[in-house]
């Protein structure tokens, strides 16, 4: 070890004595290090690098962190300022004193790609505050103070920051970062997923936060584009650019639509959409105009040059019809540099240049350029064009002579030029070329695949998706909530005739007010010829403008019309499990109340003729929403639906909002001027994969106001004692408590008859 | 006589004929068939009338119809004056009397029992019997019918009666072709030719969103109020923003997409 030391200049070795370091890896490479540092690092850079070395060194962690900081922090120093050492030497301090030392490796190795994303120190430092803080809250402690086990999500998200810094703002990342915290803090495994990007959720949070333009956001814009300017429409299909570093993939189309980027970002001046649209624009202008050609025998440079030929035709083709679309190509293809041709000398293949400088130098008659080659094809292009739209196959012989003319010696070099030769409105043209002979790729196992998932079938009907509002992010959960709507079981008709029986002394009573609800008001129409009525009003502005002299108006009577009454109702029961205790004050339980008050509603509502639904239920968590169907609008009041109302049951918890979006949907749907919501419930908004009280009661009342924008009045009817508590927070002033349950046969149609008189 | 020279048409007003329908009417008129000409809005259905009553050389009495439009609206009625009552007659009537063309201008706006009057002017008996007066016109041998509707926008409660429809003859009115689009723009306001094309490319750009956002395109009407505009010295973009974007649309999107198509036609 002597003799190597001795080797190294006086320099280096005052280095190593100040770093103090005994680890026989970091010898071997701390010289290569070194001389990275001096490269980008002043002399008190360089003696902050070694001092914060040293105690990286010496924090008993083994080498590796010493390692990963040496290789990355000149980069991260060069990029955000040299005091970033100190945060990154401090930062992992902290990490090890708190039992996040398996941190502490990802967060040196991901520094400099990170600092790379953030450009500057200030942004740096927040970057390391709030992995400070998303390490802080998901370290768990025994007792309080200490932190006993290390942050399961930590390395992960150490390990996707550069990732996520790419997609996101800081902002967003914050925002996503939260969101893992929030909800997965008290599951070590799906932090873990959430943090390292693999569950659905992470990605679907990441979509959320992405800057740029969303092509869901647009599909509708697009669409009307297509329809518009190309006389074309088809599917618009989204892929993800987020996880391809390496291949970025192209808009393509084929059979079953056209493929887009899910987000672009503004580009040099373009607006995101404006991307979008010139995407759009070369792949309708190729399907216009462009037309397949056969390829087997042709090398991939052939058809790599064909097929700039080939987008060259088209965009001309389109500036022709639509000459503004030329200044967005201008903007968005790259600017070929010339000079680099000269790099062919030094062994690189050049051949992608020459071809983007064709494609230029077609679309821009500006571009300056000396190329002879590429001056004389330019001008074989515009020949051709001269003589019409020419074909696909005319100008695949131009670009075959191009190739042929043009190939150089370093073509085939392994090395190959990309810098500004990659057009970004343009598609990959899988849709010119035929092939005759299949390769021997293809998939012949295919077919096994499409294993049919024979599950048994539990529901009915297909699952609805409904978002749920999540006061601490103000923001909605994508499809949180699943659905499912099922028949409810029959049981005994004549039950519920029974009851109907017994309470009937209440139902002629009920009948009285329900007459007067009955449509009665008269409303008058004016300005009749004939009517039955002289309007008096009119007749003296009639008899004015006659004595007047003028023409008076004929129009002097008014006839009267009756007013009809146009409710549709919809009643939501909430069968939970609550529901089957037994009444304060009497024997009977509150199901057995509800059943009979419900009975003696939609009697009631029948005799009056709005047209109601009835809907009950209840929930198994967020994958497990009941909505039972007892009678739709279109049934009438008859047997099925006393069949199944005799057989309500109670069971399981009450998500609310769920089940309010989902009847909302259907009364949503109905023709009627006035729209009703009555929500019988005996309890709060809960669910047992819900820890936080208040979620449920802030999804409630979101719904409650999504439901108001429909035009849909909720009306809650409470037999909670202490519904007082949460009730407003979700209705406002829409509804009732019951306090006295016992006497629910009777108020609630009372309460019907008051809301809608 | 005064009467019925106010009623004609002394300029002659452009028409550009899309096909043989300026030969077709002479024949109707020559027979002296009800006419109905049908088509989207503003493209060109009351100019060709116009256009007909100044080649014929007949007066021409044009009502537009409305939901309000009563039977006597048409047909005249009794006024109330200081000696008594005057009879004063309708549109209908002094065609009939007159010998003029009636045109009944979006006849389905008018409401169905209304519209049922014109009846017995249409058939072989080409009479018009004023109940209230107790008076029986014989129609003037010069005097033809002439109804116009736009099958596209009107709802399915405007419609008209079967009854109606027989007792016409039909013509069928649809955008010019692109070309003679252009052309009639350029003639009508003297635009030059290259941005009149223009402007008819963005008209049918929003001609192909029918049904998918817009429930009528630019109008010919509409496109030669941009020619206008554009004409007066405004600036193109602004023109077409302004005579032929906001007018059709609240959408936002489409807005959007039409705007698009200005920028993408004129660069």
């Amino acid at each position: 070890m002597d003799s190597a030391i001795a080797e190294r200049n006086e320099e280096l070795e005052g280095y190593w004595t100040m770093l103090g370091c005994k680890f026989a890896q970091v010898e071997a490479v701390f010289e290569g290090c070194m001389t990275e540092a001096k490269a980008s690092l002043s002399k008190e850079g360089l003696n902050a690098y070694i001092e914060n070395a040293r105690f990286i060194g010496k924090m008993g962690r083994g080498a590796e962190p010493l390692l990963v900081y040496l290789e990355e922090a000149p980069s991260v120093a060069h990029l955000v300022g040299e005091q970033a050492l100190v945060d990154l030497r401090e930062f992992a301090h902290y990490m090890s004193t708190h039992t996040n030392f398996k941190a502490i490796v990802p967060f040196l190795q991901t520094s400099a790609a990170v600092a790379r994303r953030l450009h500057s120190r200030t942004v740096f430092t927040k970057y390391i505050e709030l992995v400070r803080d998303m390490m802080n809250r998901t370290s768990g402690s025994v007792h309080g103070h200490h932190t006993t086990f290390p942050s399961p999500g930590l390395p992960h998200l150490l390990k996707q920051a550069p990732n996520l810094l790419g997609a996101l703002s800081l902002e967003g990342f914050r925002n996503w970062v939260e969101y893992g915290i929030t909800y997965y803090n008290h599951h070590p495994e799906r932090q873990e997923e959430y943090f390292s990007l693999k569950s659905a959720d992470a990605i679907a949070v990441m979509q959320r936060e992405r800057h740029g333009t969303l092509l869901v956001d647009n599909e509708r814009k697009l669409d009307s584009y297509l329809r518009a300017l190309w006389e074309d429409h088809d599917y618009l299909v989204p892929y993800s650019v987020a996880f391809d570093d390496l291949r970025k993939p192209m808009p393509y189309f084929t059979g079953d639509g056209f493929r887009l980027p899910d987000v672009y970002d503004d580009m040099v001046g373009v607006k995101g959409i404006d991307r979008y649209r010139a995407a759009l624009a070369h792949m309708a202008a190729h399907r216009r105009w462009s037309q397949k050609m056969i390829v087997d025998n042709w090398s991939p440079f052939q058809r790599a040059s064909v097929e700039v030929f080939e987008d060259s035709r088209v965009d001309y083709l389109a500036c022709q019809r639509y000459p503004g679309l030329r200044k967005l190509f201008l903007a968005l293809h790259p600017i070929p540099k010339e000079e680099d041709l000269q790099l062919e000398e030094q062994g690189i293949s050049v051949f992608r240049l020459r071809l983007a400088m064709l494609s230029r130098a077609i679309l821009d008659p500006d571009y300056q350029y000396e190329n002879p080659h590429v001056r004389e094809f330019v001008g074989r292009f515009h020949d051709l064009m001269a003589t019409g739209e020419a074909t696909s196959a005319q100008m695949a012989s131009v670009a075959l002579s191009f190739i042929a003319r043009t190939r150089g010696q370093r073509d085939l070099s392994a090395k190959m030029y990309f810098d500004n030769t990659e057009v970004d409105y343009r598609d990959d043209n899988r849709h010119l070329w035929i092939y005759i002979e299949e390769s021997d790729e293809d998939e012949m196992f295919e077919h096994l695949d499409k294993r049919q998932n024979q599950d048994e079938e539990l529901h009915a009907l297909p699952p609805r998706h409904y978002p749920e509002w999540d006061y601490n992010a103000q923001n909605y959960r994508p499809d949180w909530a699943s659905v499912y709507e099922v028949l409810h079981p029959r049981g005994d008709a004549s039950k519920i005739d029974n009851l109907l029986l017994k309470h009937s002394k209440l139902a002629k009573r009920l009948k009285a007010m329900l007459e007067m609800l009955k449509p009665q008001n008269k409303v008058r129409i004016r300005y009749q010829e004939e009517g039955s009525e002289l309007d008096l009003d009119v007749a003296i502005r009639s008899l004015i403008d006659f004595k007047g002299g003028s023409s008076p108006d004929p129009r002097i009577n008014m006839s009267h019309r009756t007013d009809g009454r146009n409710i549709a109702v919809t009643l939501l029961l909430d069968l939970s499990q609550s529901l089957s205790e037994q009444a304060a004050g009497c024997n009977q339980t509150v199901l057995e109340l509800s059943q009979e008050a419900v009975s003696l509603l939609a009697w009631s509502i029948q005799q009056v003729g709005d047209t109601f639904a009835i809907g009950g239920f209840h929930s198994n968590t967020r994958h497990d929403v009941r909505y039972y169907h007892i009678k739709g609008f279109g049934e009438s009041w008859g047997t099925e639906v006393k069949a199944r109302l005799a057989k309500m049951e109670a069971g399981y918890s009450t998500r609310m909002g769920a089940a309010m979006r989902h009847a909302g949907h259907y009364l949503k749907t109905q023709q009627a001027d006035k729209k009703l919501l009555l929500i019988l419930t005996d309890g709060e908004p809960a669910d047992i994969d819900v820890h936080d009280p208040q979620l449920l009661i802030q999804d409630a009342r979101q719904a409650v106001n999504e439901l108001g924008q429909d035009g849909i009045y909720s009306y809650c009817i409470n037999l909670d004692p202490k519904a007082d508590e949460y009730v407003s927070d979700i209705f406002g002033k829409q509804y009732t408590v019951i306090d006295n349950i016992a006497r629910l046969p009777e108020q609630l149609p009372q309460l019907f008859i008051a809301l809608t008189k | 006589m005064d009467n019925k020279e106010q009623y004609k048409v002394h300029k002659e007003p452009f028409y550009q004929a899309q096909g043989d329908e300026v030969e077709l009417y002479e024949a109707a008129y020559a027979a002296r068939l009800p006419v109905m000409v049908k088509g989207p809005t503003g493209c060109g259905k009351s100019r060709f009338i116009e256009y007909m009553a100044w080649k014929l050389n007949k007066p021409l009495i044009t009502v537009a119809c409305n939901e309000d439009m009563t039977a006597s609206d048409l047909v005249g009625r009794y006024l109330l004056d200081a000696n008594g009552t005057r009879w004063l007659d309708g549109p209908l009537t002094t065609a009939a009397r007159i010998g003029a063309i009636c045109y009944l201008d979006e006849i389905v706006e008018a409401r169905q029992d209304t519209t049922v009057v014109i009846h017995p002017l249409t058939d072989h008996r080409r009479t018009l019997p004023l109940d209230k007066k107790g008076e029986l016109i014989e129609a003037h041998p010069d005097f033809q019918l002439v109804i116009s509707y736009n099958p596209g926008y009107q709802s399915l409660m405007k419609d008209l009666k079967q009854s109606t429809k027989q007792r016409f003859t039909g013509f069928e009115f649809d955008y010019p072709s692109a070309a003679l689009e252009a052309e009639i723009l350029s003639t009508e306001t003297g635009l030059d030719k290259a941005v009149a094309s223009k402007l008819v490319q963005i008209g049918q750009a929003a001609r192909n969103l029918k049904g998918h956002g817009l429930d009528e395109g630019i109008s010919t009407r509409l496109l030669v109020y941009a020619a206008t505009l554009i004409k007066n010295g405004v600036n193109a973009k602004a023109a077409c923003r302004m005579a032929l974007v906001r007018p059709i649309t609240d959408d936002a999107d489409i807005r959007d997409t039409l705007d698009h198509a200005i920028e993408a036609a004129f660069g």
